[in-house]
C-alpha cells in the first residue's frame, strides 16, 4: 500500500499522539484526489470545504481530549448514503441534483465519533452492477490496471481505498457490492449481518438485502468502523437490537482449533485456476496456524443466481417507483400529461441496466407470475439459508471459506453488454445476502497479471467476531492485504 | 318497476375508517386534517430515497379493538405488503397495506333494519394500512397540486360479506359501524371530510339463485345517504340491463351525486395489477395474547351491551334504549345525569334527554356533546322535580335558562324565585280566593261539569307564577270543591 495514505490504525495512533493532524491528513487524501482521482474516477463529489472544516473541528476536539479512534479520520462514502445538504446521486442521472435533507444513520454515527467525509463515491446506478460502469457519472477504473473495472457496485469506494484517495471507505452490499469489489482492487470488505448496520439514510436497492459495511485497507480497520456503524436504530424497523460487541477483542483471539468449512459446490466450473491455486493457499496457511479445515456441502449453492434475480428485482421495482419526477430529482421537460410525466422522466433518469431491473421485477410480482416466480424465490432463499444454518451446525463451523470472485478484474467493457455473464461475477457471494449473513473478502494473492485475489470468510448470523478472528490471523501470517498498486496518475 | 320483485340484491362493502391516533402510521407526524397544504409531512411521507417506515403501536391497538367489537379473530402474526400503484398522491409509489395476512378475520355484526327483524352481517376482513395524499385541482390553469398532509394517515378497511340485500340494510349497517368505531373513540366518523370512506360492491340475481351476479364497485359516496341513492339507482340501472337483454359488466363506477347516478370509471381490463408483495422494509408484527386480553379489558362498553344493560338497569323502552346507546356521548351523557338525579327515576332522566335535551339539540344541529346543559345539571333538574322543589313546569323554564346561560339549576331556581310552594296555608288562601271568584262555575262543576277541575288548577298556578305544589293544588281544590 501507498505509504503517503496510513490504515486507519496507524492515522488513530497518529493522531492520538500528534504526530499528525486531521487538518495534515485530510489535505494529503485532498491532494491525491486532486492528483490521481481524474484518471481513477472513484469520487462523484468531493467536499474539500466541508472535509477541512470537520477535520479542524476534529483536532479542536482532540485537544480538548474528547477524541475516539476515528476523530478525524478522512474517509469516502459511497454516494448511496443520504448526506445533509451534499449531493447525492446513487450514480444515476435520476439523482444528480439531489441534496438530502437529513443524514443517513451511518454517516451520522461516523460524523459524530469524529470522522471526516472527503466526499461521495463513484458506484453503479443505484447500486444495480458488478463493474461500476452502469454509473450515470462513468465507469471507475482499477488502480491496479486502469484499463479493468474495480468491480461494483462499490467499486468508486473500493477505488479510493486502494489507491490511498482515502484513509477507509464505506461501501454497500446488496449481493456482493462490497466483497466483489474489495478482492478486485486488493482491499478488505466486510459485509455485516442483515440489519447489523441501520439502512436509514441508504437509498433502497433490494430493502431485504442491502446492508452497509467498511471497506478497508486490512481487516483491523474493518472491526474499528465496524464497532462505530453496528447497533439498534429506532429509524429502521429491520435493524437488530442486540448489543455490539468489542470487535477489537475479537481481533486477538487464535485461531486454533477454529473450524473452518470449505464448500465443494464453490470450487466448480468457472472457478479461474490461478484464484483456485490461490484459495488453496489459503487452507494451507490456515492449516498451519492450526485451523480444522473441513470439506463441507452446500447443495442449495447453485440456485443463488436465479433466486436472487428475482428477489432483487421485485424489490427494486417498488423501490425504485419513488422516482416520479413530482417530489424530488430528474423530472422531463414540458410533460404534456401525468403519464408523459412519468415515462419521459423515467425514461431519461434511469440507465439501461436499472430499467431492465424495473422491468424484470414487474414481470415475476405480476398477477398470475408471482407464485411461479417470486413466491417460489422466497421458498428457495429460505432453502438457502437452512442450508448454510445445517453445514454451520452439523459441522460446529465457525466460519465458511470461499473465493470471492471467480476471476480478477475483469476489462471494462468486457461484460457490460451480457448482463448473465456479468451476473456471474457474484455467483460466491449472492447466497450470504440471500441468507443475512455477515462475510469479508481479504486479499490473498496477485495472478500472472499482478491483478489482486480475494477470499471470502462465511459467518453465523450476528458473528462478525469470527470473521475478524480468522481474518487478522491470516493478515498477520501474510502480506498481501500490504499489496499495493503503486501510484500511476 | 315491477321486475323488481324477481330479483335480489346483493351487496358488500369496503369501508375505510382513518384511525384517530395522534401521530401517522408511519412516523412522527401529527395525524391531524384542515392545515395548510404540506405543512404536515416529513420526508416519510414524501418518500424520500433512503427513509424507512416505522410502525406506530397505537394503529395496532385501535385496529385489535376495533377487530374484537367486530366479534374477529386477532391474526397474532401480522405481515405488512406492499401494494403497487402510480399516482401522484402515492409518493412511494406502493401503499403499505396487509394482503394475505389481514389483522382481523372473519368478524360480524348484527343490525336491526327498521321494520325488519336482527340480521347478521358477516365481517369477512379488517385489515391496516396507510391512506394516500391528495391531487387538488383547482387554482392553476392545466396543473394539477398535491397535498401530502393525508399521506400517513393510518386506515382500517373493514370488508364485509356479501351479506347486505337493500339499500335499507346497508343504510343500517353503516349507521351502527360509524357509531362502533365512534363509540370505541378510534375514528370519527365523519364522511363528508372523508374520515370514514365506503365503496359498495353491488350485483342483482334472480330470485332463488345462489351464484352471484357479475357486481359494479361503486365509488365517490360521501354519505350514508347517498350510499343508499347510488345502490338503489344502480340496482334500477342493473335490473334493466338484464330485462333488456343485455350483461352486467364488472367495472368501477363513480357515484355523481348532482347528477343522481353512477357512470363507469374504469372496467375490468384497466383494473390496476398491484404486484403484492410483503413489505421488506417492516418485519412481521407478532402479538401476543396478554395484549389482546389488555385491550379487550381496557375496552369500552360496547352498543351492542349497552343497549340490554340500559333497558334493564334502568328499566327503559327498546326506543328510548336505542336512542340513549346510539352512541357513546349519549350514553355517557345520559349515565351522568342518572348519576346526579338520584334517587329521581331513571325514566323521568331518559324523558328530559330525549324529550327537551335532544328536541333543542336536533333544532339547533348541536351534538350532545357541544350541549349547553351539562348532563349534572340536567340530572339536578330531574332530581329537584323528584324531590317536589320545583313543578314539571317550572323546571321547563330552568332549562330554559340553562340552555342560554348555563349554570346550575338550584342557583337559578333560587336567583330567579322560582321555588314551589308547598305550604299548605299559603295555596289554602289562593283556591279560597278562586273559589270565590268563580262561584258560577263552582256551581257548574258541582251540577257534574267535573272537566272545570282544569280551569280551576289554571287559574291557581296562573296566580301563583307557577310555584304552587301541582300536588297540593289538586288535592286542596278536590276537598273544597266536593263541598
Amino acid at each position: 500500500m501507498d505509504a503517503a495514505i496510513p490504515t486507519l490504525a496507524q492515522a488513530a495512533r497518529a493522531l492520538a499522539t500528534g504526530e499528525l493532524s486531521s487538518v495534515e491528513l485530510t489535505r494529503a487524501c485532498l491532494e491525491r484526489i486532486e492528483r490521481l482521482d481524474p484518471s481513477l474516477n472513484a469520487f462523484i463529489t468531493v467536499d474539500a470545504p466541508g472535509a477541512l472544516a470537520a477535520a479542524e473541528q476534529a483536532d479542536q476536539r482532540r485537544a480538548r481530549g474528547e477524541a475516539n479512534p476515528l476523530t478525524g479520520i478522512p474517509l469516502a462514502i459511497k454516494d448511496l448514503f443520504c448526506t445533509k445538504g451534499l449531493r447525492t446521486t446513487c450514480g444515476s442521472r435520476m439523482l444528480e441534483g439531489f441534496l438530502p435533507p437529513y443524514e443517513s444513520t451511518v454517516t451520522a454515527r461516523l460524523r459524530a465519533a469524529g470522522a471526516v467525509v472527503l466526499g461521495k463515491t463513484n458506484m453503479d446506478e443505484f447500486a444495480m452492477g458488478s463493474s461500476n460502469e452502469t454509473s450515470f457519472f462513468g465507469p471507475v477504473a482499477n488502480p491496479w490496471d486502469r484499463t479493468r473495472t474495480p468491480g461494483g457496485s462499490s467499486g468508486g469506494s473500493a477505488a479510493a481505498v486502494a489507491a490511498g484517495l482515502c484513509v477507509a471507505s464505506i461501501g454497500t452490499d446488496t449481493g456482493g457490492s462490497i466483497r466483489q469489489p474489495a478482492a478486485m482492487t486488493g482491499i478488505t470488505g466486510l459485509k455485516p449481518t442483515y440489519g447489523r448496520v441501520s439502512r436509514f439514510g441508504m437509498v433502497a436497492f433490494a430493502s431485504s438485502l442491502d446492508q452497509a459495511g467498511p471497506m478497508t485497507r486490512d481487516i483491523r480497520d474493518a472491526a474499528m468502523l465496524l464497532q462505530e456503524m453496528a447497533g439498534h436504530d429506532p429509524m429502521d424497523s429491520t435493524a437488530i437490537d442486540t448489543p455490539v460487541p468489542d470487535y477489537g477483542a475479537a481481533l486477538e483471539r487464535s485461531v486454533r482449533g477454529l473450524r473452518i468449512g470449505v464448500p465443494e459446490e464453490y470450487f466448480g466450473e468457472g472457478l479461474h485456476p490461478e484464484v483456485r491455486a490461490a484459495i488453496e493457499q489459503v487452507t494451507r496457511v490456515y492449516r498451519e496456524l492450526g485451523a480444522d479445515l473441513c470439506p463441507i456441502s452446500l447443495p442449495m449453492t447453485r440456485h443463488a443466481i436465479p433466486t436472487y434475480y428475482i428477489i432483487a428485482p421485485a424489490e427494486a421495482s417498488s423501490n425504485l417507483a419513488r422516482y416520479d419526477g413530482i417530489r424530488f430529482g430528474h423530472r422531463c421537460d414540458q410533460p404534456k400529461d401525468l403519464k408523459d410525466l412519468y415515462a419521459r422522466t423515467r425514461a431519461e433518469g434511469f440507465g439501461a441496466e436499472v430499467k431492465r431491473r424495473i422491468m424484470l421485477g414487474t414481470y415475476v410480482l405480476s398477477s398470475g407470475y408471482y407464485d411461479a416466480y417470486y413466491r417460489k424465490a422466497q421458498r428457495v432463499r429460505r432453502l438457502i439459508a437452512e442450508d448454510f444454518a445445517r453445514a454451520f451446525r452439523e459441522h460446529d463451523l465457525a466460519v465458511i471459506l470461499t473465493p470471492t470472485a471467480p476471476e480478477t478484474a475483469f476489462r471494462l467493457g468486457e461484460k457490460n453488454q451480457d448482463p448473465v455473464s456479468m451476473y456471474l461475477s457474484d455467483i460466491y457471494t449472492i447466497n450470504v445476502n440471500l441468507a443475512g449473513l455477515p462475510a469479508a473478502s481479504l486479499p490473498c494473492g496477485l495472478d500472472a497479471r499482478g491483478l489482486p485475489i480475494g477470499f471470502q470468510l462465511i459467518g453465523r448470523p450476528l458473528d462478525e467476531a469470527a470473521i475478524l478472528t480468522a481474518g487478522h490471523a491470516y493478515q498477520q501470517a501474510t502480506q498481501w492485504h500490504l499489496a499495493s498498486p503503486g501510484e500511476q496518475p | 318497476m315491477s321486475a323488481a320483485t324477481h330479483y335480489e340484491t346483493v351487496i358488500g362493502l369496503e369501508i375505510h375508517t382513518q384511525l384517530a391516533t395522534r401521530s401517522k402510521i408511519f412516523c412522527g407526524c401529527p395525524n391531524r386534517f384542515g392545515s395548510a397544504p404540506n405543512t404536515q409531512i416529513c420526508p416519510v411521507c414524501a418518500a424520500f430515497p433512503g427513509v424507512l417506515p416505522v410502525l406506530n403501536r397505537a394503529v395496532l391497538d385501535m385496529a385489535i379493538m376495533t377487530g374484537l367489537a367486530l366479534n374477529g379473530q386477532i391474526r397474532t402474526v401480522n405481515e405488512f405488503a406492499r401494494k403497487n400503484y402510480f399516482y401522484p398522491d402515492l409518493p412511494a409509489g406502493y401503499q403499505i397495506s396487509q394482503f394475505e395476512l389481514p389483522i382481523v378475520e372473519h368478524g360480524e355484526m348484527m343490525i336491526e333494519p327498521e321494520g325488519a327483524p336482527r340480521k347478521r352481517i358477516g365481517i369477512t376482513r379488517a385489515h391496516m394500512e396507510v391512506d394516500a395524499g391528495k391531487n387538488l385541482h383547482e387554482g392553476i390553469q392545466g396543473a394539477s397540486w398535491v397535498d401530502l398532509n393525508r399521506t400517513g394517515t393510518p386506515l382500517l378497511e373493514i370488508v364485509t360479506e356479501p351479506d347486505l340485500r337493500s339499500a335499507a340494510e346497508t343504510g343500517a349497517f353503516l349507521k351502527k359501524l360509524r357509531a362502533l368505531v365512534r363509540h370505541l373513540g378510534v375514528c370519527d366518523g365523519n364522511m363528508e371530510e372523508g374520515s370514514f370512506r365506503c365503496d359498495a360492491n353491488v350485483s342483482i340475481r334472480p330470485l332463488g339463485e345462489t351464484r352471484l351476479g357479475t357486481r359494479a364497485e361503486i365509488k365517490n359516496l360521501n354519505s350514508i345517504r347517498n350510499v343508499m341513492r347510488a345502490i338503489d339507482y344502480e340496482v334500477e340501472r342493473q335490473i334493466d340491463l338484464i330485462e333488456a337483454g343485455e350483461k352486467v359488466i364488472q367495472e368501477t363506477r363513480l357515484w355523481d351525486a348532482n347528477q343522481n347516478h353512477t357512470r363507469s370509471m374504469r372496467g375490468k381490463e384497466e383494473a390496476h395489477d398491484y404486484r403484492y408483495f410483503p413489505e421488506p422494509d417492516l418485519p412481521r408484527v407478532v402479538i401476543d395474547a396478554a395484549r389482546i386480553e389488555a385491550i379487550r379489558a381496557a375496552m369500552p362498553e360496547l352498543p351492542d351491551e349497552k343497549f340490554p344493560r340500559f333497558q334493564k338497569e334502568y328499566g327503559l323502552t327498546d326506543y328510548d334504549a336505542g336512542v340513549l346507546t346510539a352512541d357513546r356521548e349519549m350514553a355517557d351523557f345520559f349515565e351522568q345525569a342518572v348519576t346526579a338525579a338520584r334517587p329521581a327515576d331513571p325514566k323521568a332522566v331518559a324523558n328530559w334527554v330525549t324529550v327537551e335535551l335532544l328536541g333543542r339539540l336536533n333544532r339547533e344541529g348541536i351534538e350532545i356533546a357541544q350541549s349547553p346543559v351539562a348532563a349534572e345539571a340536567l340530572g339536578k333538574l330531574t332530581r329537584m322535580i323528584h324531590a317536589g322543589v320545583i313543578s314539571g313546569k317550572i323546571a321547563k323554564t330552568v332549562f330554559m335558562h340553562m340552555w342560554d346561560k348555563g349554570g346550575d339549576p338550584e342557583r337559578i331556581v333560587s336567583e330567579q324565585g322560582l321555588l314551589q310552594v308547598s305550604d299548605q296555608g299559603a295555596i289554602e288562601t289562593e283556591v279560597d280566593r278562586m273559589l270565590a271568584l268563580h262561584a258560577d262555575k263552582v256551581e257548574q262543576y258541582r251540577a257534574g261539569k267535573v272537566q272545570l277541575m282544569g280551569f280551576f288548577v289554571g287559574e291557581i298556578m296562573k296566580a301563583m307564577r307557577g310555584k304552587a305544589n301541582p300536588g297540593v293544588v289538586n288535592t286542596l281544590l278536590k276537598e273544597k270543591l266536593a263541598g
